[in-house]
C-alpha cells in the first residue's frame, strides 16, 4: 500500500496517536472491526493484533480457506462411495434392524434400496473411487482427502445447512467464515476478509449460513454477485464519474478531518478510513470480477466460456483470484443439490457444472504455490439415502454419512478417511462429526477450537459449542 | 467485551489501593466465576469433587479430600490458594486442559479477600434495586455522576451548544434532526433560560407520534420483530399489527409493567380485547420453520426455545437459555426451573386471528347484535321455542347413526411433504409445510365386517389460521377426491372400494374455482369446486367445499359417503383412505386449500347419510346439555331456527346480517391457552433436546428470584404478573438499562441482555437502581424515565473529548462527557430523508418494500415474486416500516448493524464498515435523498453558494457552516459546476432519477445547478458529523 492510500495519513500526528491507543484499548466493535477486516494499516493492524487475544494458538498450516459449500447435500452414493452391495440389492427392502429409530425427511424407512445410478472406478496411485460423473475431480485422486464418514444431527436442509456453517442448529451464531475472521482478521488490504460467491438460488438457511452471528459486524460474509453491481451499491450514481467521486470523497474527508479535530473522537478516523475503503473497493472489486485478463487456458482449464456469464466455473476461478488479493476465507453456495426426483439426470447436470471447476481450482492453487497454505473445502449439509424415494430416481435427506473431501494445507493426500457400510447407511470406522469437521478445520488454521471463544451473554461461545475433537487420521 | 475486562482491570487496580476492603461482587466474584464455578458451581452434574465453591458454607467445608477451600483469614490454610498456585500439572486448579489460569495478581486479590474474612454477597442484580437519597433539587443523574468523577479526579464538560443539544434531543426522542427553525427557536429560547428550554422541548417532542415509532424500534429488536417467517421458505408473513400496538404503547406511555403482562398474557385477561389479543403477537415473533417433511413438534420446540431466549434477553437480562441443556454453570436457574419457566408458555396453541379496525370491530358488535335482536324476537314469537328444540334435537339425534372413528396404522402425506399425526380423539391434523398439492392417506386395520359408510369429519383446532378446519389463508379447506381401498393380508395390492350416495351438512354451489387460487398446474382454468358428490367422482378438478362466507365462515362440517355394498373382507384387511387436494393456488403454499385437521369413521348402519344440519350443533348434541358452552347452545339454536319454517323471515336477516360481515385487512399471529383435555403438560427436556422427554415439570418460577403471588392457576398471566412484580430485582432494571443504552449508546449494564453474575458490575450501579426505583414508583413510566435523563447535565453536557479523556476512559462509561454516536441503522435512513424532504409521515400499517437490487432477490430460495416498492410518497416512509425479510436481510438496514430478526437482540454492535459507506453514498433511497436535498436546498436556501452551503449544513448538521468547511464546499461546487458547463458531466443524469423530478425551484435554477447541489448533498450527508449524534 502506498503512503497516499493510508487513510490515516491525512490526520495529525497527534490524532493518529491517540487513534492507535484506542485500538489497543477497543477491540470490540466500531474502528477495531476494521482494522481486524484489514481496512486499515498494517500498522494499525499490527497495533490490534497486540492487543486481540486472538491469532494462532500455534503455528497454522493453512492461511486461508476456500470453501465450497453444496447446497442441498449432494449424494455420497452417486459420487465417492461406491456400493457394489447395494446395486446388487436394488429393489430390496433395507434389513430391519438398520432401520431402529431411524428418521429420513420424506420417506417412510422401510422403502426399497436404490443402487448407485453410476459406475465408480478407482483413479491414482491412492486408488480413490470416483463415480464417472466426476472425471476431472478423479484426477485428484492423490491430492485429496476424502472423508466418507461424515456424521450430522438434522435432516432438513435449513437446520443441517446452518450447523454445517455455524455449528448450531439455531439461528444466530457466527458463521466458521466469520470465526475465523474473528481469529485471523484478514491479508488484504483493499478487499473485505470473507468473500460469498453464490451460484444457482440462494439456499435454504439463506444470509444466516455467512452471517456473523453476535461477533461485529464487519466479520460477515460479504457476497459479491456476478449480476448488477459485484457488491452493494458499489458504482456511483448516475453521472458521477471517477473524478467527481474523487472530488467528493476528497471534500468528504476534509470535512470529517475538521471534525475530528473539534471533537476528538476517533470513530470519525474511523469513518474517514472506512469511505477511503470503499472507494478503494470501487476499483478492486470490478478489477476482480474482471475475468478478461486471465488467459485462454486458464479459461479453458475451469471450463468457462464466456467470462462474463454467471457460473459456478467462475466463481472458482474468482475464489483464486481472491485468495491471491488476501481475502481470508472464500464461500462459495452452490444451491443444487436436492434431488428427492431425477437423480441420474440432475447429479450429472451439477458434475457438468461443477467437477471441473472445482478440480481446476486445486489444480490452479497448486500451480501457483497456494495449496500449500490454503484449505480447501467441498461438501454439503447431509447425504442421501440408500432408500428410493418416489419410483426409482430418487434419494431422500439422510444425516448417518456422508462424504467431504478436503485438500490442501497440513491434510494427508490421496487418503480416505472412515468407512460405510455396505449399504452406504451407517459409519462403521472412524465418524467425523461436523463439530469434529470444524474442530480440525480451526486446528489446520492454528487454532484450538475450545480456545477460541467469543464471550455473548456471559458465556464463552465457540463454532464447535460443547463438542469436537479434531481428526488426527486426516492431518499431514 | 474484552476491553471491558480490561477497563475493569484498570479502574479496579486504581480503586482497590485506595479502597479498605474488597467487594465480593465486584472483585471476587469474576475470578470465581470465570475459572472455578464451571465445574465447582450450582450445576450438580457437572460439579468435580463434591466441591461447590459458590455458597459460603460448601466452600469453607470444601471437597472430597482436599480439606476446606476456603479458611476464613487464612489463605496459607484454603486449600483454594495451594491449588491455584501449585505448580504440579496434577494438583493445580483449575486444571491446565481448562487453558484458564488464574493469573498471580488475581491469586493475591483471593488471597487479601480470604484474609478479609471470605465474605459473600448475593449478587447485586439478584437483589431488589434501592433508591439511595440525593441531594434535594439535584437531578440524580447527576448526583451520582458527581460523586463518581470527583472520586475518579475527572470532571464533567461544559453544556453542550444549545443547536447541537436540540439536534440531540430530537434525535433521541422522535428519532429525527431537526428543522433550522426548530433549532433557532431552541437556541433563542435556550439564551434566556437554557434548563427551562429543554426541558419544554422534551415535553413537546413526547408528545409528537413520532416518539412512539423511534422507541418502539428498540422493542423490536428485543422482540426479534420480522416480516417473515424465516428458514428455508421464509413466506411473509403478517404481524404489522403488533408493531402498530407498540408504537402506540409507546405513545401512550403505557406503564411498562401493562406493557409485559398485555405481550405475554393479554389473551387471558379478564374481558380481552383485540389489542390486547394483538399485544400477545409478541411471543409468536419467532421464526416458523416450514421446510418440506418437517416434524413440526420439532420447530415448535425451537420456537418455544426462542421464545425463552427472548424473554430471558428481553426482561430479565437473564441468559435464560443457557439452562436448557442443564443448569446453569454461573447464575442461579436451574435445568428444572428452565423447564418451569417453559411450562408457562408451553400450553398454547399457536394461533392466528384477523385484526380488524375499530370501525370494523364496531360494525361486527352491530352485526352480532342484530342477530342477537333477531333471535330474541324469535324466541318471544315462539314461547315454545325451547319445547321445540329439545324435540328437534331428539328427531336429529335419533336420525344419527353410531360412527366408530378408525386409529390409524399408517398415517403419511404421499410424498412426505407432511407428516400428519393422530390427535388423542383420533383427528388428524397436518401442520408444517404449507402444500399446495398435498395428499394425505390414512391406513386403518379394523374390523371391517358389514361396514357400510365412512364418515369424514372436517374439523377445527387452534393451530390451524382462524381455527381451520382448512390451512388457507381464510381457514378454508377443499378436498378434491377421496378413493379408499383396501388390502388383503398377504397381498401387496390395493383393491378399489366403489362410493356411492355422498351426502354433507352443507356444500357450496356448483362453480369455477376463483382467480385467487388459480395455480401453474391448472392453466386451462378446468377446476371447480362445490357440491359433496365432487368428492367421490373420480376427477380430480372437482372439489367438494363448504365455505359460508366471511361471517360464518370457520365451522365444522361433514360428509358421508356409502359403499357400494356393505364390506365383507377378511379379518385384518387393511383399508386405506386417501384424501386428494388439488385445489390449491400457487404461492409456495400460501394458497393451499389443506383440510387441516379431520377425522375417518365407519359405520354399519344401512345407508348413512349426513343431516343438512349444522355440523357444529350435532357435535354439540354430544355433549349433555347442562355441560354445554354457550358456543354450543348457540350453534344448536342456529341450527334449530333453520328447521322453522316461519321463522323464515327472520333467518333471511340473520342471514342478510352475516353478509355485512368485513373483511379484515390483516391479521396477527398469537398463542392461545389451551384449556381442560386440550392442556397441555410440559416435560423436561433431557440435554434440551425435543425428543427426548422426562419427567413432568410444573409451572414455576426460578427460586432465586421473588416468588410469585398465590394464585390458583399458574398460566401464562401469572408469570406476565410474576415478571411484571415491582418485587423483581431484574425487570426494571433491564427496562431502564435499555432506555439508557439507546441514549447513551450503551447501557449502564454494558451486557443490556445479561445481568447475571458474569456480568461487568456497572460503575454507576447506584444510579441505575435509583432510576429503576423511580421508573416503577412513577407508574413505570418511559416518558417520566427518558424526562428524568434527559433533563440531566450528564445528558446535555458537550461531547467533545480530549485525548487526556479519551486514554482514561474510551468508552465513555464515567460520563465526564455527552453521547456522541452513530445513530442507528434507522435514524441513519430516516435522517437522509427527513434532510431532503422526502420523508413520509404517516403512522402505522403494513410495512413497504423498499428498492433492492435484482441480484438480490435472486439469492432467494424461493422466489420473491410479491416485492413491489411504492413509486408514491410510501417510498419514503421511515424505515420502522421497511419490510424485514430474515433470509434476505435489508442491505442498507443490516449494513448499518440493525438485526435481521432472526433472534432477540438486546444491544446492536456499531462498526463502520466500507459497505455501510458505500450504502449511504450509493444506495437508490439515499441518493435519491441527495437529488431531492440539492431542489430543497435551491428551493429554500438563498441564492448564492454561500447561503446554500450555510443553510445545507443547517439541514444536515443543525448549525451553520464554518469557513474552513465553506472553503471546502466551494471547491468541490467550483470543480464540478466547470465540468458540468464543459459537458464532462451530464447535468439531467446526476440531478434526476425517475422519481425525482423538479418541482417549485427558482426560476432561474438550472439543471447544471441541480447536479452540483445533489454532488455537494450526497457529500453533506455522509458527512459524520449527519451520521452521528454528538
Amino acid at each position: 500500500m502506498t503512503t497516499n492510500m493510508n487513510p490515516l495519513h491525512h490526520l495529525s500526528e497527534r490524532t493518529t496517536a491517540l487513534t492507535r491507543r484506542w485500538f489497543l484499548r477497543d477491540c470490540g466493535v466500531g474502528l477495531a472491526g476494521i482494522a481486524m477486516n484489514s481496512l486499515l494499516t498494517r500498522e494499525a493492524s499490527a497495533a490490534l493484533q497486540n492487543a486481540a487475544p486472538k491469532g494462532p494458538h500455534f503455528p497454522a498450516k493453512a492461511k486461508r480457506v476456500i470453501y465450497m459449500f453444496q447446497a442441498g447435500a449432494p449424494s455420497h452414493l452417486e459420487l465417492f462411495d461406491p456400493k457394489p452391495e447395494l446395486t446388487k440389492r436394488n429393489g430390496k427392502l433395507p434389513p430391519p434392524e438398520l432401520l431402529k429409530g431411524y428418521r429420513a425427511a420424506f420417506i417412510k424407512p422401510n422403502s426399497a434400496l436404490l443402487g448407485s445410478k453410476y459406475k465408480f472406478a478407482k483413479h491414482g496411485q491412492s486408488g480413490m473411487d470416483f463415480s464417472e460423473v466426476l472425471p476431472h475431480t478423479a484426477e485428484l485422486a492423490d491430492e485429496l482427502c476424502m472423508i466418507r464418514s461424515m456424521q450430522t444431527d438434522a435432516v432438513n436442509h435449513a437446520p443441517a445447512q446452518i450447523l454445517m456453517n455455524t455449528g448450531s442448529q439455531q439461528f444466530g451464531r457466527p458463521s466458521f467464515g466469520a470465526w475465523t475472521l474473528y481469529g485471523l482478521g484478514s491479508e488484504g488490504e483493499d478487499l473485505p476478509g470473507y468473500v460469498v460467491l453464490t451460484s444457482s438460488i440462494g439456499t435454504s438457511a439463506g444470509a444466516s449460513n455467512y452471517g456473523c452471528g453476535f461477533l461485529p459486524t464487519s466479520y460477515g460474509g460479504v457476497p459479491f454477485r456476478s449480476a448488477g453491481d459485484p457488491v452493494l451499491y458499489l458504482s456511483n450514481p448516475k453521472g458521477i464519474d471517477d473524478k467527481a467521486q474523487r472530488s467528493s470523497l476528497d471534500a468528504l474527508n476534509e470535512l470529517n478531518q475538521a471534525a475530528l479535530g473539534d471533537a476528538g473522537d476517533p470513530e470519525i478516523a474511523a469513518r474517514i478510513a472506512s469511505y477511503e475503503m470503499a472507494y478503494r473497493l470501487q476499483t478492486s472489486a470490478p478489477e476482480l470480477m474482471d475475468l478478461s485478463g486471465e488467459p485462454k487456458h486458464i479459461l479453458d482449464m475451469y471450463g468457462i466460456k464466456d467470462v462474463k456469464e454467471a457460473s459456478y466455473a467462475r466463481n472458482c476461478l474468482l475464489a483464486r483470484r481472491l485468495i491471491e488479493r488476501g481475502v481470508r476465507f472464500v464461500q462459495l453456495f452452490n444451491e443444487a443439490w436436492d434431488q428427492h426426483a431425477n437423480l441420474t439426470r440432475d447429479i450429472k447436470k451439477n458434475c457438468g457444472k461443477t467437477d471441473q471447476a472445482s478440480a481446476a481450482l486445486v489444480k490452479d492453487l497448486k500451480q501457483r504455490g497456494l495449496l500449500d497454505d490454503t484449505l480447501v473445502v467441498w461438501g454439503g449439509e447431509f447425504g442421501r439415502t440408500p432408500m428410493v424415494q418416489g419410483g426409482n430416481d430418487g434419494r431422500d435427506h439422510h444425516n448417518r454419512c456422508y462424504s467431504y473431501w478436503l485438500a490442501g494445507a497440513g491434510l494427508k493426500k490421496g487418503h480416505i478417511h472412515g468407512e460405510t457400510d455396505e449399504l452406504g447407511f451407517n459409519v462403521v470406522r472412524d465418524p467425523v462429526h461436523v463439530h469434529d469437521l470444524n474442530a480440525t478445520l480451526l486446528h489446520l488454521l492454528g487454532f484450538d477450537h475450545e480456545k477460541l471463544t467469543y464471550r455473548f451473554q456471559g458465556r464463552d461461545y465457540r463454532l464447535t459449542d460443547v463438542h469436537g475433537h479434531v481428526v488426527k487420521g486426516i492431518l499431514a | 467485551m474484552k476491553l471491558s475486562a480490561l477497563f475493569f482491570i484498570v479502574v479496579c487496580n486504581s480503586s482497590l489501593s485506595a479502597a479498605a476492603t474488597l467487594n465480593y461482587g465486584r472483585d471476587i466474584q469474576p475470578i470465581l466465576s470465570e475459572h472455578c464455578f464451571h465445574c465447582h458451581g450450582s450445576d450438580e452434574k457437572s460439579r468435580k469433587g463434591e466441591l461447590r465453591l459458590d455458597v459460603r458454607e460448601r466452600a469453607l467445608k470444601g471437597g472430597e479430600g482436599d480439606g476446606p477451600a476456603i479458611v476464613p483469614g487464612k489463605p496459607e490454610a484454603s486449600a483454594i490458594i495451594a491449588r491455584v498456585l501449585s505448580h504440579d500439572s496434577d494438583e493445580v486448579m483449575p486444571p491446565p486442559k481448562e487453558k484458564k489460569p488464574v493469573s498471580a495478581a488475581q491469586a493475591d486479590i483471593l488471597k487479601r479477600w480470604i484474609a478479609e474474612g471470605a465474605n459473600y454477597a448475593k449478587h447485586w442484580a439478584f437483589e431488589a434495586p434501592r433508591k439511595e437519597a440525593v441531594p434535594a433539587g439535584e437531578n440524580p443523574v447527576d448526583a451520582f455522576v458527581k460523586v463518581k468523577l470527583e472520586a475518579m479526579k475527572l470532571r464533567s464538560s461544559p453544556r453542550a451548544e444549545a443547536a447541537t443539544l436540540c439536534r440531540r434531543l430530537h434525535l433521541d426522542l422522535v428519532g429525527l434532526p431537526p428543522s433550522p427553525a426548530a433549532v433557532a427557536e431552541f437556541v433563542q429560547a435556550s439564551a434566556t433560560n437554557a434548563k427551562a428550554a429543554a426541558t419544554a422541548l422534551v415535553e413537546k417532542l413526547m408528545k409528537s407520534p413520532q416518539f412512539g415509532e423511534k422507541w418502539a424500534r428498540h422493542w423490536l429488536d428485543a422482540a426479534r420483530y420480522s416480516d417473515s417467517n424465516g428458514y428455508e421458505k421464509d413466506l411473509p408473513r403478517e404481524q404489522w399489527a403488533w408493531r402498530d400496538w407498540v408504537i402506540n404503547a409507546f405513545n401512550k406511555d403505557m406503564p411498562y409493567d401493562q406493557f409485559l403482562i398485555e405481550q405475554l398474557a393479554g389473551d387471558l385477561l379478564p374481558n380481552a380485547t383485540q389489542d390486547q389479543l394483538v399485544a400477545t403477537g409478541f411471543l409468536r415473533n419467532s421464526m416458523v420453520n416450514e421446510e418440506g417433511a418437517i416434524v413440526p413438534e420439532q420447530f415448535r420446540m425451537d420456537e418455544m426455545f426462542d421464545r425463552m431466549d427472548c424473554i430471558g434477553k428481553a426482561t430479565l437480562g437473564l441468559s435464560v437459555q443457557c439452562a436448557q441443556c442443564h443448569t446453569h454453570k454461573f447464575d442461579p436457574i436451574t435445568h428444572d426451573e428452565y423447564f418451569g419457566i417453559f411450562a408457562f408458555f408451553n400450553n398454547a396453541y399457536e394461533a392466528q386471528s384477523w385484526v380488524y379496525t375499530p370501525e370494523q370491530q364496531k360494525q361486527i358488535a352491530q352485526i352480532k347484535t342484530a342477530v342477537l335482536a333477531a333471535e330474541e324476537r324469535l324466541k318471544k314469537q315462539r314461547p315454545q321455542w325451547e319445547r321445540e328444540m329439545v324435540a328437534w334435537e331428539a328427531s336429529v339425534k335419533a336420525k344419527e347413526v353410531a360412527w366408530t372413528p378408525l386409529k390409524a396404522t399408517e398415517l403419511e402425506s404421499t410424498i412426505g411433504l407432511n407428516h400428519p399425526t393422530q390427535e388423542p380423539d383420533l383427528s388428524i391434523l397436518t401442520q408444517g409445510h404449507p402444500t399446495t398439492k398435498g395428499d394425505i392417506y390414512v391406513v386403518f386395520e379394523a374390523d371391517l365386517k358389514g361396514v357400510t359408510g365412512l364418515r369424514l369429519e372436517a374439523l377445527m383446532h387452534r393451530d390451524l389460521p382462524f381455527n381451520g378446519p382448512g390451512r388457507s389463508k381464510y381457514g378454508t379447506w377443499a378436498v378434491s377426491e377421496m378413493v379408499v381401498t383396501y388390502q388383503v393380508p398377504d397381498s401387496d395390492k390395493w383393491e378399489p372400494l366403489k362410493l356411492v350416495n355422498a351426502s354433507a351438512d352443507f356444500s357450496e354451489p356448483d362453480a369455477r374455482l376463483e382467480e385467487e387460487w388459480k395455480a401453474d398446474f391448472d392453466k386451462q382454468q378446468k377446476r371447480v369446486r362445490g357440491p359433496v358428490s365432487y368428492l367421490i367422482d373420480g376427477n380430480d378438478d372437482t372439489a367438494w367445499r363448504a365455505d359460508r362466507g366471511a361471517g360464518l365462515r370457520n365451522q365444522e362440517d361433514v360428509a358421508v359417503v356409502q359403499f357400494e355394498k356393505p364390506l365383507d373382507l377378511p379379518a385384518n384387511a387393511k383399508l386405506k383412505v386417501l384424501l386428494r387436494f388439488h385445489h390449491s393456488g400457487g404461492g409456495n403454499g400460501r394458497d393451499n386449500t389443506i383440510l387441516g385437521r379431520c377425522r375417518v369413521s365407519t359405520t354399519t348402519a344401512p345407508t348413512p347419510q349426513a343431516q343438512p344440519v349444522y355440523y357444529a350443533a350435532v357435535l354439540a348434541m354430544q355433549t349433555a346439555p347442562e355441560k354445554r358452552t354457550a358456543e354450543q347452545k348457540h350453534a344448536l339454536f342456529t341450527a334449530w331456527r333453520k328447521t322453522v319454517k316461519e321463522a323464515k323471515v327472520i333467518n333471511d336477516q340473520i342471514a342478510a346480517e352475516w353478509m355485512k360481515q368485513p373483511a379484515a385487512l390483516t391479521s396477527v399471529l398469537h398463542l392461545a391457552e389451551r384449556e381442560g383435555d386440550n392442556a397441555r403438560a410440559t416435560k423436561l427436556l433431557d440435554r434440551g433436546a425435543w425428543d427426548r422427554p422426562k419427567q413432568i415439570v410444573a409451572p414455576h418460577t426460578p427460586a432465586a428470584l421473588h416468588a410469585p403471588e398465590k394464585t390458583d392457576k399458574m398460566d401464562r398471566l401469572a408469570f406476565a404478573r410474576w415478571l411484571a412484580d415491582k418485587r423483581s430485582a431484574l425487570t426494571a432494571r433491564v427496562a431502564v438499562n435499555r432506555v439508557w443504552q439507546a441514549i447513551f449508546g450503551s447501557g449502564l449494564v454494558e451486557t443490556s441482555e445479561d445481568f447475571g453474575t458474569r456480568a461487568a458490575v456497572p460503575e454507576y450501579r447506584e444510579l441505575l437502581d435509583w432510576l429503576a426505583v423511580d421508573f416503577m414508583e412513577h407508574g413505570w413510566s418511559h416518558k417520566h424515565l427518558i424526562q428524568t435523563i434527559l433533563a440531566s447535565a450528564t445528558y446535555q453536557q458537550s461531547s467533545r473529548t480530549t485525548p487526556e479523556l479519551l486514554e482514561r476512559d474510551p468508552k465513555n462509561r464515567l460520563l465526564a462527557r455527552g453521547p456522541r454516536f452513530r445513530m442507528e441503522a434507522e435514524v441513519v435512513r430516516d435522517s437522509a430523508l427527513s434532510i431532503a424532504g422526502l420523508l413520509h409521515q404517516k403512522i402505522g400499517g403494513p410495512s413497504i418494500f423498499p428498492p433492492v437490487p435484482q441480484s438480490m432477490l435472486d439469492y432467494n430460495f424461493f422466489k420473491v415474486d410479491y416485492w413491489v416498492p411504492p413509486t408514491g410518497p410510501e417510498r419514503y416512509r421511515r424505515a420502522l416500516y421497511v419490510f424485514r425479510k430474515r433470509s434476505m436481510p435489508d442491505p442498507v438496514m443490516s449494513s448499518f448493524d440493525a438485526p435481521n430478526g432472526d433472534l432477540a437482540c438486546a444491544r446492536r454492535p456499531r462498526s463502520n464498515t466500507p459497505l455501510s459507506a458505500l450504502t449511504s453514498l450509493n444506495e437508490t433511497v439515499f441518493v435519491e435523498a441527495a437529488q431531492a436535498l440539492a431542489q430543497r436546498i435551491l428551493r429554500e436556501g438563498g441564492t448564492d453558494d454561500t447561503s446554500r452551503a450555510n443553510y445545507a449544513y443547517q439541514l444536515c448538521t443543525a448549525r451553520g457552516i464554518k469557513p474552513a468547511e465553506l472553503q471546502s464546499v466551494l471547491k468541490l461546487l467550483e470543480a464540478n459546476r466547470a465540468r458540468l458547463r464543459q459537458g464532462e458531466l451530464k447535468a439531467g443524469q446526476i440531478a434526476f432519477s425517475s422519481l425525482t423530478k423538479p418541482e417549485e425551484l427558482p426560476t432561474d435554477a438550472t439543471p447544471n445547478d441541480i447536479a452540483v447541489w445533489t454532488i455537494v448533498s450526497r457529500v453533506l450527508l455522509n458527512l459524520d458529523e449527519t451520521l452521528t449524534k454528538s
